[in-house]
Parts: structure tokens; sequence; C-alpha cells
């Protein structure tokens, strides 16, 4: 009994053994470090590294825009009305008393102009929208173009992938719910698309739609789709993706002082907190002005949706305009057999769309396949010394563009005086065409740029002083250029194009190569070959011309 | 090697002695490793720091003000005040006043704190070590140990039976959710096949009303070239269905001098010269508005197929992939423009079940 008494008394002594709190400050994170745990989770994060680069403030624009969309989505949903049902319009627009339009569109009319600040805060939901999926892309390509993408991040670059195909989808429904002429005519769009599904587009469409289009279900059921379905995944996605990044750590350019096993950069406090809080500020401050000063998507100019009216310039936000692009160029091939109908006008370019955007997506399994490197990767590539990777992102874009182009073709028409059909026709043999010239282009212009880094690591760089030699020649005095500029120069791979093994093995049996074998070895050599880089200089080279009678 | 370069490299090429020194150690190209911290302006010039801190206050000052402004534009300016203000034209006075109070009040804020971060803040980088994401192999070991004998205790390697039937219900039960959706909406049955001209027949045709004045119309009032929207009488915008109806029913008219009409089959369907066709577009749905009174092209301004109204319709260019319906119309004894039956083939886009 006295020893079990012992025992507990010796256990009831109070665990803390902590000293006493220095301040008010202390004393309050003791408590929560008792009931959360603060103490470690800030051990390992309050003096994170995080290294610092313009372009990666990028990924912070989506993040903060993102913040802002769903802050001033959250405003617009206490006075927006998802309805279909129809009134008359009375309210402070004068053009359109008396016009029928549905609660949705009258709702965003009080928005506009009833409430007071209601357009601004509508302004800034859709620029930060648009600068959302700009920011998204752009930070994609970031990502794309420096590797980033490599082991161990593969699995992030998904997340992100998924990030933006759904933030384009939210956009477009978004774009939808005010049911003004313009966002009317996006959703009949969309309903020709799905019924171009062959065997099941008509009952997508009655389910969708809840009956014929445009019926009074869709915007009610696009509203729920956009504030709540969407973006709650993309949150879902959005925390996972910065868990990975914070885990993973930030990549980081070679430079001196840095290897592929360290981070350099500053603290998270108080440079890092300081500067992306304060940047979160400036997107927010210059989002807010834009709204101010330019106007997006004024409902009011267009007038109510209905399904015998159309505006011109019929055109959907720019993130979709590529879509907008390949159903522009598709010819209307219908194929009509055993009282069916196949449209493949629209169904191709309906595939098309994900296609295009998935592409992308898997780049990274495909690469990592090809160069079957399994190493993991924290140094950036620079575009130049991935001549192929670049060249086909670059393609990628070209492609974009192009489609883009075939999207506003009656805006280009219109502004620059030539003919829709003309350019309809270009861009149909552009989609094709363009893509291939600007990988040829962009890989010869890597590997001119790789051919100068080697000069300047073997001959210095320019100095722009002349001299004179003895024998009459002039020549420019080459500086030999720092050690940290060499090392930066000289630091990436080089991977080997992949041989094939033999065909026949030692014992004269002929070996059976795969046809996948075969072709990841074209592949590997179409990446790393001959022609896809320039040698860099070895230190054998160097060595020689900088011995003093490197003579050629 | 092809480069030329001759004797001629002369010393000052060579860099300094110090870069000598680390090349001769092997590696030309080593890592220098990091280079030492050179310290700012605000580092050693006390006035200089002080004139930052100005500075970071000055900015968030500006930031109250704007807080200020913004308030009082809130209050004072009214919401249908418009102003016109160069470039930018007839703007909100109070979305101006206020988006641009926000912006200033937000911006000096990030501004601020960047300005410190850059100026004030230590900017000593340190590196900090990586660890592979990858476990150890005795780590490795170690779970896929725990994990088989969690796997072995659990019998479900041993118990095929559960295994399978397991299996089996897990892949099922997504269905319910699958048939709960059944209810969103109604099968699509004819309903895409027939508009509200199927109301009309020989015996009771249907009067064509004219979209604008709401009046039914007689022949006469269609001048040649000339392209008007009409809609089946008894269509009104307030009915309930107005919108899914309009949808399918409207049509537009065109009348076009009889010798003109390339398209026999066409010219037999109208009356004296006037087509009608719907105006829904083949491709995905758009109305089409655009029509060139020369070629009797018609164009969908939402994706540019263009139909040649004088030849029953025909896409002539872009994506759409057959022709408009047309609407066989005649007169009735009081001389207006009626249709005796619904089109032939289903209006609007394309779809499987479309024969
Ligand atoms: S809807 Fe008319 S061209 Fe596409």
């Amino acid at each position: 009994m006295s020893a079990a008494n012992s025992a507990t008394s010796g256990a009831s002594k109070p665990a803390s053994t902590r000293e006493k709190p220095a301040n008010k400050a202390e004393a309050v994170a003791d408590w929560a470090d008792g009931r959360l745990g603060i103490y470690s989770l800030a051990k390992a994060n309050l003096r994170k590294i995080f290294p610092d680069h313009w372009s990666f403030m990028l990924g912070e624009i989506c993040l903060y825009t993102f913040i802002i969309i769903i802050l001033t989505g959250v405003y617009l949903t206490l006075f927006f009305n998802p309805s279909m049902g129809e009134v008359v319009y009375h309210g402070s627009y004068a053009p359109l008393n008396g016009i029928r339009m549905s609660e949705a569109y009258a709702s965003t009319m009080d928005i506009s102009f009833d409430v007071r600040g209601g357009l601004l805060i509508r302004q800034i939901h859709h620029w930060a929208a648009i600068v959302f999926v700009a920011a998204m892309l752009v930070h994609m390509m970031r990502v794309f173009f420096t590797g980033a993408f490599r082991k161990p991040r593969e699995v992030n670059w998904i997340f992100g992938f998924l990030l933006l195909f759904l933030g384009m989808f939210d956009g477009f429904m978004g774009y939808s719910l005010p049911d003004d002429l313009l966002s009317g005519t996006g959703i009949r769009f969309m309903e020709g698309a799905i019924l171009a599904v062959p065997l099941v587009g008509t009952y997508l469409q009655f389910f969708l739609f809840g009956g014929e289009f445009p019926g009074t279900d869709i915007i009610p059921r696009f509203f729920t789709i956009h504030i709540l379905l969407i973006p709650g995944v993309m949150v879902g996605l959005l925390v996972a993706h910065l868990i990975l990044v914070f885990y993973h750590k930030h990549t980081q350019w070679a430079g001196p002082g840095k290897t592929e096993k360290n981070v350099v950069g500053m603290p998270l406090m108080p440079v890092y907190m300081a500067k992306a809080g304060g940047f979160f500020f400036l997107v927010f401050g210059i989002i807010s002005a834009m709204a101010a000063i330019a106007t997006v998507n004024p409902i009011w100019a267009y007038g109510p949706y209905r399904p015998d009216q159309v505006s011109t310039d019929a055109q959907p936000d720019w993130y979709m305009g590529f879509s907008e692009g390949l159903i522009r160029i598709m010819p209307g091939w219908e194929i009509r057999a055993w009282g069916h109908t196949l449209n493949m006008g629209v169904f191709v370019p309906l595939m098309i769309f994900p296609l295009v955007l998935a592409v992308i997506a898997v780049y990274p399994f495909i690469e990592s396949w090809v160069s079957g490197d399994k190493r993991e990767h924290h140094i950036l590539d620079r575009p130049r010394n991935a001549p192929v990777r670049t060249g086909l992102g670059a393609a990628w874009i070209s492609l974009y563009l192009v489609l883009l182009i075939g999207g506003g073709n009656d805006l280009i028409a219109t502004h620059l005086h030539l003919s829709i059909n003309d350019i309809t026709y270009f861009v149909r043999v552009g989609f094709f065409v363009i893509p291939v010239i600007t990988f040829v282009i962009t890989k010869r212009w890597c590997l001119g740029l790789q051919r100068r880094d080697r000069d300047k690591v073997l001959h210095g760089r320019e100095t722009g002083v002349i001299k004179r030699l003895p024998h009459g020649e002039f020549v420019e005095v080459h500086a030999q250029l720092p050690q940290d500029k060499l090392h930066k120069l000289t630091a990436h791979d080089q991977p080997l194009p992949m041989e094939l093994p033999a065909e026949v093995d030692e014992n004269g049996v002929a070996a059976k190569t795969g046809i996948l074998t075969k072709t990841r070895a074209k592949l590997s050599h179409g990446f790393y070959g001959e022609g896809s880089q320039i040698a860099k200089p070895t230190a054998e080279e160097h060595h020689e011309i900088t011995s003093g009678h490197g003579h050629h | 090697m092809s480069h030329d370069m001759s004797e001629d490299k002369l010393p000052e090429s060579h860099g300094s002695a110090g870069q000598h020194e680390v090349a001769s150690h092997g590696d030309p190209f080593a890592d220098p490793g990091l280079p030492a911290h050179e310290p700012r302006r605000t580092d050693i010039d006390e006035r200089a720091a002080k004139r930052a801190e100005r500075q970071v206050s000055l900015m968030f000052v500006v930031s109250m003000l704007a807080t200020v402004g913004f308030i009082a534009s809130y209050v004072a300016i009214d919401a249908d005040k418009i102003v016109y203000i160069f470039p930018l034209g007839h703007v909100s006075a109070l979305n101006f006043a206020l988006g641009l109070t926000l912006g200033v009040a937000l911006f000096c804020i990030g501004a601020g704190a960047v300005h410190w971060a850059r100026t004030l803040m230590s900017d000593h980088e340190l590196p900090a070590e990586r660890h592979p994401i990858e476990a150890d192999d005795e780590v490795r070991a170690d779970v896929i140990e725990q994990f088989k004998t969690g796997a072995a205790e659990s019998g479900f390697g041993r118990r095929k039976m559960i295994r399978n039937t397991l299996i089996g219900s897990m892949a099922l039960v997504p269905l319910s959710g699958v048939v709960l959706l059944r209810d969103l909406g109604p099968l699509p049955e004819k309903k895409l096949q027939h508009t509200g001209w199927d109301l009309a027949t020989p015996e009771h045709p249907l009067p064509l009303v004219n979209m604008n004045t709401n009046k039914p119309m007689k022949a006469e009032d269609i001048v040649v070239g000339s392209l008007t929207f009409a809609k089946p009488e008894g269509l009104e915008e307030d009915d309930e269905t107005f919108q899914q109806q309009i949808a399918k029913d409207a049509l537009m008219l065109v009348r076009i001098a009889p010798e003109n009409i390339k398209d026999k089959d066409s010219a037999e369907l109208g009356f004296e010269g006037i087509l009608a066709y719907s105006k829904i577009c083949t491709h995905v749905g758009c109305p089409i508005s655009l029509y060139e009174q020369q070629t009797h092209h018609a164009l969908c301004p939402c994706h540019q197929s263009t139909f040649d109204l004088a030849d029953g319709a025909r896409v002539i260019f872009g994506p759409a992939g057959h022709p408009l319906p047309q609407l066989k119309i005649t007169t009735n004894e009081e001389g207006f423009l009626v249709a005796t039956g619904d089109f032939a083939e289903p209006v609007g886009p394309s779809f499987w079940e479309r024969s």
C-alpha cells in the first residue's frame, strides 16, 4: 500500500519542470504548447530556409489570388440569388427597366448597382479569377522549364495540374452564373458539346439540365458546384500541394555553395514571412485597383439571356479560349449511319481539349522513363541545358496560342480587317505545323546558348578591350570567368542516351528487344543524343586552354 | 578543335592568380562554396537605416489614410453616381473610389512589409541540410515487416472467401451513388425530335408571329432580301416554359426572289420565295443572327458556321455538320403565314439518337 502510494505520489508531482515564463507572451505560448504542442512544431519551421528567386513568387500569386477569390466569393453569395425564376426588373439601371430576366441576373444587377461596393467585389472576384488561372499556367511553365517537376516532385506536379484544370472549370461555371446573354451562350455551347457525346449524350444532358435546355435547374446546380464542390476539392489539393512544397523544400538554382543536399536562403521568420505576407497585400492591392479601373464582364451591357438572341463578340474568358479555338477550326464532320449521328465536329474538339492539357500532366513520367534517371533533383535546370524539354514546352505553348487565335478569330478579323475564313484556314494548318516549327527553333536556340556557355567557360568573357598584336591583328581581350560563374555554367548533368542491348548476345543467340525498349532508346537518343546537347567543357579542355600553351 | 584562338590569348584572359590556384587543385569548375556576406547600405550606415525605417512607416500611414478614405467613400458616394474619368470613360464613382482606396490601403501594407524585409531585416543567406525523401533500408525493412505481421493477423490473404466478397461488395456499393443521380432529370425520350410547331396540322395550321411586333404576318410584310424572326402563335414571353420553347421554336424568315433559290425542294417548302428556317445553329445551338443580303448567307456569331439560305441552308463554312432544318409554310384563308406541321428533322445541335 505504502509502496503504491509513494509511487503514485511520485508520479503526481507536477510533470512540468519548466522554468517560470519570463513574460505574458511566453506564458500564453506555454499554455498553448501544453495543449497543441506548438514548440515542437515551430522548432522545425520557424527558421526554415527558403531560397529566393523572383520566379518563386508565381506560385505565391496563385495562392493569394485563390484566397482573394474565396474572400470575395463569400461576400457575393450573401447577395446573389442563384435562381432561374423569372422577374421583371425594376432597379436603378434604367435601360433594363421592365425587362424580364431571371432572378440570378436581377440579383447580379443589384450587386452591381444597388449594393454599395458590390460592383467592386464582383470585379475583384472576376479579375482575381483571371489572374489566378494565368498565374497557375505561368507557374506551371516555370516548374516545367526548370525541370523542377523531377523526382521527388512528380506527385506535386499532378496536384498542380489538377488545380489548373479545376480552376479553369470553376472559372467557366462562375462565368455562367449571372445568366446574362454571354454566359447563357456559354452554357448553350456546353449543352451542344454534351449532346455530341455518343450513346449517352442526350441522357447526360437531360440529367444535368433537369430536362431540356435551358430549363430552370442549371444555374442553381452550377452554383453549388461552383461555390462548394470544386472549391472544396481545390482547397484539399492546395493544402496537399503546400505540404509537399514544405516537405520537399524549395528547389534552387545552381550556384556557389548550393548542392543537391542543401537549401540556401533566408529563414521563414522574419524575412520570408515579411516578404510573403507583404506580397499578399501587394497582390490584393493591385487587383483592387484593377477592379476600380478596368471593367470586366459588364453584364448590364449584354442583357439577360434569351436562347434566341446573342450578342456579338461572344467570347469566353481567355483561358477557355483554346477550347473555343478547337471548336471553331474543326470541320463540321458528321457521321450518320443506322439511324444515329456521330457529331465529330463537336466531339473531336471535346476530346482534344483534355488531351492537350493531359499531355503536359504526364510529361514528368515520360521524361523519367526516357532518361531512366531515378535520383532526387533539387537543383534546377537552366532551360537551355534541356533543349528537347524546352522545345516541347515551347511547342505546347505555341499550340495553345494558335488555338487562342482560332478562338478569337472574329475579334482578330474585325480589328485587323482580315477574312475570318482565312484566319480559320491558317489556324487549321497552324495547328499541325506551328508547334513543330516552334520546337525546332527553340531547340536550336538552346543549343546556341549552350555553345556560348561553353565558349565562355573555355575562353572567358568578352571584356570590350581591343588589343593590337605585334603582327597587326586586332583581338578582343577575354577575361577568365570567376570561380562561381565557372561552377554555375558547368554544374549541370548531361545524361547519355540509352544504348540498345546488342542484337546478338555473347552466345550468338538473337536477343529479343521489345518494342517498348526500342521506342525508349529512340526517344532517349532524341532527348540526349548528338544534336540535342553540346558537350560541356571538361576539366582537361579547360586546363589545356588556360595553362598558357593552348595552341590549336 | 575548330576554335580559332591564337597566341594571342593574352595573359589578362587567364584571370587572377587566385583562380589559377583553384584550377590547379584539379577541378577547375569546383564549387567555391557560399560567398561571403556583403553588407547593405542600411547595415553600415545608421542614417540610411533610419531613412528606410521612416519610408516603411510612411507606407503604413498612407495605408491607414486610404482605409479612412474607403470608409468615407462608402458613406458619401451614391451607388448610382456615374462620373467621366479620362481615359476610362463613364465609370461608377463609388466603384472607382472604393477600389482605388482599398487598392492603396492593401498595396502600401505589402510594400511596407517588403521594403522592411529587404532593407532592415538580416539578409544573411543560410544553408539548411536536405534529407533524402526516401527512408533508409532499415526503416523500410521494419515497416514492411510490421505490415506483413498485420496482414497475417487479419487473415486477409488466408480467408479467400472473405477477401473476394469484400472486394465485390466494395466494387458494387458506389453504384448506389450513380443510381441516386437518376432523378436529376427526366429521360430524353423523343423530346429533342419535336418543337412547339408540332401543334400545327394541315387542318389546324399554326400562324407565324413576328418576334418584334407580336403580330401574325402576311406574305407582303416580308420584303425580298430581309430577315425576320418569328415564333409560333400562342407562345408568350411570360409562359413558364418560354425559354425552353424559344430555344427550339425560333424561326428566321428570309425572302429570296424565286429565281435565285437554288434548291428546288427548299423552294417548295416556302411560300412565294419566303423560306422559314430554324434560327438555332446546328453546330451547338447559338441563335443565328447575321445575314448577308447579296449572297443570302447567314452566319452564326458563335463559331462562324455559314449557311447558304438560297441553297437549302447548306453549310458552306465552319464547324456545323448539317443544314438548318426548314419549316414548311403556306398561308391561310386570311392570307396570314402559317405552318402546317413540325420540322422534318430535329433542330439545334446533333445528338446520337438523331437519325
Ligand atoms: S453554334 Fe453556330 S457555329 Fe457554333
